[in-house]
């Protein structure tokens, strides 16, 4: 077995600390664009970063293969790739197959070879088991098979990253030539950390991706919960624990992402003794069985999948998030001003509390925000929510 | 025959002070001092004296000094004064020589080989003077998961019984017997005022104090004293007493001199009759037995009050908490080495059982391996000194910590350790009327209530110091602790690095 701690944490420090940019919009009616201006409004953010790590995910860029897993692959050298296609072809039905489109950029250096397949699973896995078995593959090829790792395993959907700053590797890989109606992208500042590419964010399972500003001072504790579930954190990240727990939470343990956020980000103890009595019930009990998923210390998260992206930050408000909504689209960011950058007609940004998520939603195309939806077009609610 | 023993403690009088008011001559339950009336003079036995100081601190001009006795003896390394000294008491006595309190040998005291993380830079630390910082923490067993509902949006789950408390500290299982009326009172005062919880020990509870039940935790010992339906159902939780850390093995013992009318009223024996505490309970002989007990108390409670099961820290505590988790215990109580008692046998408590932090990493360890670590709280006792040891207890996987010793302190013992005598010149482990109302239940209520706070306080610094505002952000975070001068194995078994690493 392969020792991803080694690649991602040659130091063996406790875990790997890094500080970061975020950078998220979504066109709430699936209207689609192209990479060109998240490339410009995380470049925006550049002193966020130290070239050590960029990426992006975007998603509705595959509809010709909306129905198949799309995995991007990253291979070290030739026989990775070899032994990961043998894996594919043992275990799933290959439709489609083919490099991940880059160009030359000198920003970028020594890129591995990044290959995309569409697939598959076979006949005999269960429909309601398909992702469960995408996740134990995926899981395979990340810790057996040397020099390789998955980017990204979703739906209609990709992850493009690698080592250096973000907009030499949206370059790299040509987004401006991607039509998506929801793009995030992350800029690394990692202090402790030797550049791979697979440690760049965003970190992504099954259609899910996370892009994650943070230092959790709860790592051992959300590592230990983890782990005596089934999740083995194997990067020494605070990013992994993160998809891991909102994995188990939302995958495995079915709640949904404002449930999740409630143990992510939990209220405090004098909040909730103010609550009617069923909220206060169900949200310290939320508190009781996941005591050990409140993650404490400075976060703010882009958590995306199909349809939804959300962003959320730690309960006392340690890292910057920052939203804006106008016409059809919904931003998060570290920074007001790449929102502003791109689009220069936005008028509403608010800077949401601690702990409450912010989610956009495709199939109701609507912003929620406090357990309120906030009507796209009807930009005086937000003006209320600022109040 | 002779007393070979020579006087463990002189007492030094500046006469040029005393002022003869004979406060030393009263104060003394062990009658050290003597007022000669032909003399007007103040003479010493020092012999008698046990070194609790209470005469030097009641003294008005600090005319007494009382310092550890110079003993002449030729120095030997193998030969120490506390060896010479017991086998002296032997020999004249032919019994077992007795001690109380916890263990003194020095023993490594791993709290003292761990320090702690604070955050600089990439992370900030936070102010709990400014910023909200949280210590609730509840115990009992927590379901795996809670089930949504997507019609109703609601969530709900099968849950056991918590109980909460406000801090991670609670006053461990001192029985009334073993200490006085007004220190037994003050402790279940303070638990009430300070939001933690007091645990009866094995001398039963007496019936106008069941006032405070929701902060109690009744303990069902071998001796089962003071055990009834009514009083485990005046508790918040129940605990199954099976070992002591400062006796593993072994039972209890309260002499009949402490069995006063009260003392047999509580606990349900006969006046003047020695209160013995079989070694096991004889009713758990096996796992399965524990489980039936456990059951039983779960019946007889209703399922409404979480159950405990104490052990003192062995070999192989980490197996035998696994099984003690699947034989139905929601708390898990650990009681290490350096744990405290009312009497034991002095060979028992200076050479048995293992010391708290190592038996603390090793069950923590093993449940989470076993997947089950949510399935019970862990308390840990056994010589808890300071929120500095609660703090790095807390980070090695401990839920709660169990305080015995720093609760006697708190209330004025020094821990001269002559309990088991029923002679406590400070009014806290004595059954004697005129040495127990020394103690003002209010006042020692007071003291403990202040340690509480002040220690709540001060692991709010800590907490805010590792960037942390929640206790359970802590709990099992062995990430935020580092050894040092400890060997590789014994980082091993802590599960913790070593400094600089």
């Amino acid at each position: 077995m392969k020792n991803l701690s080694q690649i991602s944490n040659p130091f063996n420090d406790d875990k790997v600390i890094a500080n970061c940019g975020l950078f998220g919009m979504m066109s709430l009616e699936g209207n689609t664009c192209s990479g060109k201006d998240i490339i410009r409004a995380i470049a925006n953010m550049r002193v966020r970063g130290n070239g050590l790590g960029g990426g992006f995910a975007a998603y509705g860029i595959y509809p010709e293969h909306a129905d198949l897993y799309a995995f991007h692959i990253m291979f070290q050298d030739r026989s990775a790739k070899e032994q990961t296609e043998l894996l594919l072809k043992d275990s799933f039905k290959i439709a489609a197959e083919e490099e991940v489109p880059h160009r030359y950029n000198p920003g970028v250096s020594d890129p591995p070879i990044v290959w995309r397949y569409f697939i598959d699973t076979p006949n005999s896995v269960p429909v309601e088991y398909a992702d469960d078995y995408v996740v134990e593959k995926v899981m395979t090829i990340n810790t057996k098979i040397d020099n390789a790792f998955v980017f990204s395993s979703g739906k209609d959907m990709g992850v493009f990253k690698g080592v250096g700053h973000p907009e030499d590797i949206g370059n790299f890989f040509c987004l401006e030539d991607y039509s998506a109606y929801l793009w995030v992208s992350h800029s690394r500042f990692p202090t402790n950390t030797q550049a791979w590419w697979g440690g760049a964010h965003p970190f992504s399972i099954l259609d899910w991706t996370v892009v994650h500003n943070g230092e959790i001072s709860s790592y051992g504790t959300n590592r230990n919960f983890l782990e005596m579930r089934g999740y083995f954190c194997t990067m020494h990240t605070d990013t992994e624990v993160m998809a891991y727990a909102v994995d188990l939470l939302i995958r495995k343990h079915k709640l949904p992402i404002e449930i999740a956020a409630k143990i992510m980000a939990a209220p405090l103890w004098a909040e909730i003794e103010q609550m009617d009595d069923e909220e206060r019930q169900m949200l310290t009990m939320l508190r009781q069985v996941y005591s050990g998923l409140l993650i404490n210390g400075p976060f703010t998260v882009i958590l995306a999948h199909q349809g939804e992206m959300i962003g959320l930050g730690d309960r006392v408000r340690l890292r910057p998030l920052v939203a804006g909504i106008k016409d059809d689209m919904l931003y998060l960011s570290s920074e007001e001003a790449p929102m502003k950058l791109i689009r220069p007609d936005l008028e509403y940004t608010w800077i949401p509390k601690g702990g409450e998520p912010i989610i956009g939603k495709l199939d109701t195309k609507e912003v929620i925000y406090q357990n309120k939806p906030v009507q796209i077009g009807m930009d005086n609610n937000a003006v209320n929510l600022v109040a | 025959m002779l007393s070979t023993l020579l006087p463990e403690f002189k007492v030094e009088r500046d006469d040029s002070r005393c002022i003869r008011c004979k406060v030393c001559v009263r104060q003394c339950g062990f009658d050290t001092h003597k007022y000669d009336e032909e003399d007007d003079e103040i003479t010493s036995s020092e012999e008698k004296c046990v070194g609790c100081q209470r005469c030097a601190v009641m003294c008005p001009t600090n005319a007494l000094t009382i310092k550890p006795h110079d003993w002449g003896y030729r120095p030997n390394a193998n030969w120490s004064k506390d060896h010479f000294r017991e086998l002296h008491r032997q020999a004249e006595s032919g019994g077992v020589v007795l001690t109380g309190s916890g263990n003194d040998k020095p023993y490594r005291i791993y709290w003292d080989h761990i320090v702690l993380n604070a955050s600089q830079v990439t992370n900030p630390s936070i102010d709990p003077l400014r910023e909200p910082m949280e210590l609730k923490t509840y115990l009992g067993r927590k379901p795996e998961k809670v089930e949504y509902d997507p019609v109703t949006k609601k969530v709900s789950a099968d849950m056991p019984p918590q109980v909460m408390i406000e801090v991670p500290v609670i006053f461990s299982a001192l029985s009334y017997g073993a200490i006085s009326y007004g220190a037994w009172k003050a402790l279940l005062m303070a638990a009430k005022e300070a939001g933690t919880l007091c645990n009866t020990g094995e001398g039963g509870w007496p019936i106008e104090l069941r006032k405070y039940s929701n902060r109690v935790i009744a303990q069902c010992a071998s001796g089962r004293f003071g055990v009834d339906l009514d009083y485990l159902n005046a508790a918040s939780i129940v605990e199954i007493k099976i070992g002591q850390g400062a006796k593993p093995g072994i039972g209890g013992h309260l002499p009949g001199e402490k069995v006063s009318s009260d003392v047999s009223l509580t606990r349900m024996i006969p006046e003047g009759t020695d209160a013995l505490s079989p070694a096991p309970q004889h009713d758990i002989y096996s796992i399965e037995d524990l489980s039936m007990l456990i059951y039983a108390l779960k019946e007889a409670t209703h399922y409404e009050k979480p159950i405990s099961v104490k052990i003192a820290a062995v070999h192989n505590s980490a197996a035998i908490a696994s099984g003690m988790v699947r034989a139905g215990a929601d708390i898990i109580a650990l009681d290490g080495i350096r744990g405290g008692t009312g009497a034991a046998p002095k060979i028992i408590r200076d050479n048995v059982g293992i010391p708290i932090e190592l038996a603390l990493a090793s069950v923590d360890r093993r449940l989470r391996q076993e997947g089950i670590r949510n399935q019970a709280s862990i308390l840990v006792a056994g010589g808890f000194r300071n929120s500095g040891d609660i703090v790095k207890a807390i980070a090695l996987g401990a839920d709660a910590v169990y305080i015995g010793t720093s609760a006697l302190v708190a209330m004025g013992c020094t821990i001269c350790q002559k309990c088991y005598t029923g002679i406590c010149n400070w009014g806290i482990c004595t059954q004697d009327p005129y040495l127990s109302k020394r103690l003002n239940p209010d006042i020692a209520k007071k003291r403990l209530v202040n340690m509480v706070r002040g220690w709540g306080l001060e692991i709010k610094e800590m907490l805010g110091g590792m960037g942390i505002n929640a206790v359970e952000s802590l709990r099992g975070n062995r990430e935020h602790l580092r050894g040092i001068g400890l060997e590789q194995w014994e980082l091993d078994v802590l599960g913790i690095r070593g400094a600089g690493m």
